[in-house]
């Protein structure tokens, strides 16, 4: 039949293949939380392997399935792959069980990161909440490595309780950076915690902002980011100068088995940084 | 589970280590589903050489005590003795999966919950003063905690397989709620209540059979129960009221023959024991 | 339309089984439409006499019937409940098998072998429909390898609809009853013969094999005829004026209630559409845990599954599901491909066990909403 592009029947690879890699170091971060640090087993692979920011992988497990997580690690060291997982579903649970040496599987990057060639030069303000912090660690990695590149960067993180912070000792490495601030806050504290206690939003009143040269990156749960990006917004920080990184279930990682939908997007492709104004409307939407 | 958490490395684990060991037990059931395991045929070779089958009088005399890594429990309970031995197997057993409907949903033999037992004990026995029967036939949940449960009329044998095989590799097994239709669809069939006019439970019955009765021309009768668990609420599947409203508007079934319909296999389930009582009170 | 051209000719009755030689002759196995457990199945066709020849469908919400025609029109049937979805997108796609090796592993692709297959039969909307799973699944970078492996070995034998199901309404998708591309071959079915036009090259080599009459200008006007007052015999249409931003407005709509009273969530509509596309990922291992296999299957929005998201379900309700559907394949499927994902074929309608109707659901949604027409403090 010659309607179909013949252009397109040439140059298809595979994207369901899937590549090898071991997990070199495993790094404990809550009861059911770990890091698992991946090298791809293909040394061709390891090499032209690149990932930017804000982008996820599809992790499978031998006789089990896939999941997608996004990458943690700094985009400019991508011969190590971080990857933060929750054991909470079927995949995950059994990947809780794998040490150092043990087999994964990696699809991707596959979806669209956080747009940092555009925010160049602004002050940069991170809004995040519990595990949902992971997708953009990556992305702050990026702009303390070109550090001059950037304006002020602010960083707010919100747990629901001291039990829940991750990545402690990053954030107290990023604390060090020049103007750097970082802000930690738990819904509820007990007497070991020394940090602001209330909801991420109320930090807001803590940072100074020049909304005018300011870019919001946030993520975390949907609330979060339904309630928190209208409160910026009255700050005066343009909905466009707004980035979230949204979350659904993800099966393909390439925008054809329709599970990550939200609207019209496919937040597998299209996302799942999005930009706020896009996707305003669709969140805290019942059912979407 | 105590055998190891790497799919990968699952020979070596078992060289390294006793094989998990598996307890088949029955109660008011009709052997139907130990049958699907032995017709595993092939399978239950390898199956026996992943398990160590430690307690299963259909198939060996050999029985051994608990405890147990894996049991699988057929059949419901029906009698005082009965609801007392499920207590102490479920002590003994680290993971408890019910096979087939008479374990999960209290089987056909669940229709006695709506008749008088002690009239059937007088019609049937000459002394029933001797015969132990408690009122009612019901889940082994009603009893004890089950982590898993497999449905129907028999079980599905490879289901059964998967399940274990996926509990030997230290994987939670994925059980599909979704419904026959499904199924039957991906099968290339035609729709038995569409093109035929047959009250066919498949839109609301679970997945797992393949599609068997609508595959050979007739309606599917509900022995997988209900879609997405035996638990209702307010818009949730299955939604057994719409359901039987086409049965009766659209098929032209009387009331009683809805009842029949929902109140079967699996009648004592939830949602389609209150589908069978809402069209018995209509009749 | 039906184009007057040098590519057009008239095949008689008589001699259809000539169609189906040549297309065997040329490699094909042909498939078509025949009669199976009381509606029309895609299957292997040989001699003319496999077709349902004689047989029509009544099709209404939730009911399918053939009956006797009363003539010996060949494609009197309009359709069965499979469009050619299952042809280039397959119920079932092994993806990959996966085998261990020492300290790694290898995954394989399995791409379906390619067998040249004619399908013979095709209406306006499963033209459509098709023209529309290219869109989804051969569209940007990642366009998908097995469906495009079973897609190039497609030829596809259009019939042009001349009778109207009462649930049929592709007219007013602008996607029937008459083809206008996509396919190899259209037919049009007249009194004593088919009108022959050809879509491709391919279809042209058909054709020139056939070694047929041209076609008079009279034949092509009453084929003209025929598909257009079939397109006035339909009772049914889709408002799709104020699509899709009328549906995003009625999510809050008093309907979607309504509807979730009567929708089984048994997926039915998704598994004939010809469109849908939604699919899962099963893993099957082998009991050595030695080698796996990756496979996909047709899944649905009307699924518990489908809108899992780490520990609960952001559709748990039928009403949350059937808004999904409804609201994807009318108004964000739009926003994604560019059209509407319905072409009118009326298959949700029938094969509904509940005769669910989309046209008149849509209707009811862009009507005002019984919660919005209250005033505060109405009951």
């Amino acid at each position: 039949m010659t309607p179909i592009s013949q252009a397109i029947a040439q140059t298809v690879s595979n994207p369901y293949l899937i590549q090898p890699a071991t997990i070199v170091e495993k790094i404990r971060e809550a009861d059911d939380i770990a890091t698992y640090r991946l090298q791809f087993v293909d040394e061709q692979v390891r090499r032209s392997y690149r990932f930017s920011a804000g982008q996820f992988n599809m992790v499978y497990l031998f006789g089990v399935g896939e999941v997608a997580i996004s990458i943690v690690s700094d985009p400019d060291k991508p011969d190590s792959l971080d990857h933060t997982i929750r054991a909470v579903g079927r995949v995950t649970r059994a990947i809780a069980g794998l040490k150092i040496g043990d087999l994964l599987g990696i699809r991707g990057p596959f979806g669209q990161g956080w747009p940092l060639a555009d925010i160049r030069g602004k002050d940069i303000v991170v809004v995040t909440g519990g595990l949902g912090c992971a997708p953009v660690v990556g992305a702050i990695e990026y702009i303390f490595q070109r550090r001059s590149d950037f304006g002020a960067v602010r960083i707010l993180h919100g747990v629901k309780t001291p039990h829940d912070l991750l990545y402690h000792e990053r954030f107290e490495t990023w604390r060090q950076h020049p103007d750097t601030k970082v802000y930690l806050t738990s819904d509820r504290a007990d007497k070991s915690w020394q940090y602001h206690v209330g909801v991420v939003t109320e930090l807001f009143h803590e940072v100074r902002i020049d909304p005018a040269r300011t870019a919001v990156l946030m993520c975390g749960p949907e609330i979060m980011m339904r309630l928190g990006a209208p409160i910026l917004i009255d700050r005066g920080i343009p909905a466009t100068s707004i980035y979230v990184s949204l979350e659904r279930h993800m099966e393909c990682g390439i925008g054809l088995c329709g599970h990550c939908q939200m609207g019209p997007f496919f937040l597998c492709k299209d996302g799942p940084v999005m930009r706020y104004d896009r996707v305003a409307w669709l969140l805290g939407s019942e059912g979407v | 589970m105590a055998e190891s958490d790497q799919p990968g490395h699952r020979e070596e684990a078992h060289t390294n280590r006793a094989r998990p060991r598996l307890g088949v037990f029955r109660f008011a059931s009709c052997d139907g589903c130990q049958l699907s395991i032995l017709n595993l045929e092939d399978d239950l070779l390898a199956l026996g050489q992943a398990l160590d089958i430690a307690y299963f009088p259909e198939a060996s005399s050999g029985m051994k005590p608990g405890p147990y890594d894996i049991v699988l429990v057929e059949g419901s309970i029906t009698t005082p003795e009965d609801a007392a031995r499920i207590l102490a197997l479920r002590e003994q057993a680290a993971t408890l999966i019910t096979i087939g409907a008479c374990a999960t949903a209290g089987g056909i033999q669940a229709l006695r919950n709506w008749a008088d037992v002690e009239s059937f004990k007088r019609a049937v026995y000459p002394s029933p003063q001797y015969i132990q029967s408690l009122g009612t036939s019901t889940p082994i949940s009603a009893h004890v905690q089950v982590d898993f449960e497999l449905w129907g009329c028999p079980i599905d044998k490879g289901q059964l397989l998967r399940v274990i095989t996926d509990l030997l590799a230290g994987v939670r097994p994925r059980l599909f709620a979704d419904s026959v239709c499904i199924e039957c669809k991906r099968r290339g069939n035609v729709c038995v209540m569409v093109a035929s006019g047959v009250p066919c439970l498949g839109p609301v019955t679970r997945t797992g059979c393949g599609a068997i009765c609508p595959s050979m021309g007739r309606d599917c009768y509900g022995c997988f129960g209900p879609t997405e668990g035996a638990r209702t609420g307010p818009g949730l599947p299955p939604n057994t009221a719409s359901l039987a409203n086409r049965f009766h508007q659209g098929l032209r079934l009387i009331p009683i023959e809805v009842v029949r319909r929902f109140r079967g296999i699996n009648g004592a389930v939830e949602s389609f024991k209150q589908e069978s009582e809402a069209w018995e009170r209509k009749t | 339309m039906v184009t007057a051209s040098d590519r057009c000719g008239v095949l008689p009755h008589a001699d259809f089984q000539r169609l189906l030689n040549v297309l065997t002759e040329k490699g094909y196995r042909v498939v078509g439409p025949v009669v199976r457990d009381g509606s029309v199945m895609w299957e292997t066709v040989e001699r003319t006499a496999d077709l349902p020849i004689g047989w029509r469908d009544q099709q209404e919400p939730g009911r399918y019937r053939l009956e006797q025609s009363g003539d010996d029109r060949i494609f009197g049937v309009v359709h069965g409940p499979q469009s050619l979805k299952p042809f280039s997108f397959t119920p079932r796609e092994a993806l990959l098998t996966i085998e261990r090796s020492k300290n790694s592993f290898a995954s394989v692709p399995t791409l379906p072998k390619s067998e040249k297959v004619a399908i013979l039969g095709a209406r306006a909307c499963d033209v459509a429909g098709l023209a529309m799973q290219d869109r989804i699944f051969l569209r940007d970078a990642y366009a998908d390898p097995y469906y495009q492996a079973r897609r190039n070995s497609m030829f596809v034998v259009a019939v042009n609809c001349t009778r109207a199901l009462t649930t049929c309404f592709c007219a007013s998708m602008g996607t029937g009853p008459g083809a206008t591309s996509g396919f190899d071959l259209a037919l049009t079915e007249l009194e004593t013969v088919f009108l022959i036009e050809a879509g491709s090259s391919e279809g042209n080599d058909i054709l020139s094999a056939l070694a047929i009459d041209p076609s008079s200008p009279a034949q092509i006007d009453e084929a003209e005829a025929n598909i257009s007052s079939c397109a006035m015999n339909q009772t049914r249409r889709l408002n799709t004026a104020e699509l899709p931003g009328a549906l995003y407005e009625a999510h809050e709509h008093s309907h979607w209630d309504d509807v979730a009273g009567r929708c089984l969530a048994c997926a039915n509509c998704t598994m004939v559409c010809p469109t849908c596309f939604c699919h899962t990922v099963e893993e099957t291992p082998d009991l050595t845990g030695q080698r796996t296999e990756h496979a996909r299957l047709w899944d649905s929005c009307f699924t518990q599954d489908h809108g899992y998201i780490h520990g609960k379900n952001i559709r748990p309700t039928i009403k949350d599901r059937y808004r999904m559907w409804l609201t994807h394949k009318l108004a964000s499927w739009i926003d994604q491909f560019g059209a509407s994902g319905c072409v009118g074929c009326g298959r949700c309608i029938t094969w509904c066990p509940v005769g669910i109707d989309l046209t008149e659901e849509l209707s009811a949604l862009l009507k005002p909403s019984i919660r919005t027409q209250q005033k505060p403090g109405q009951v």
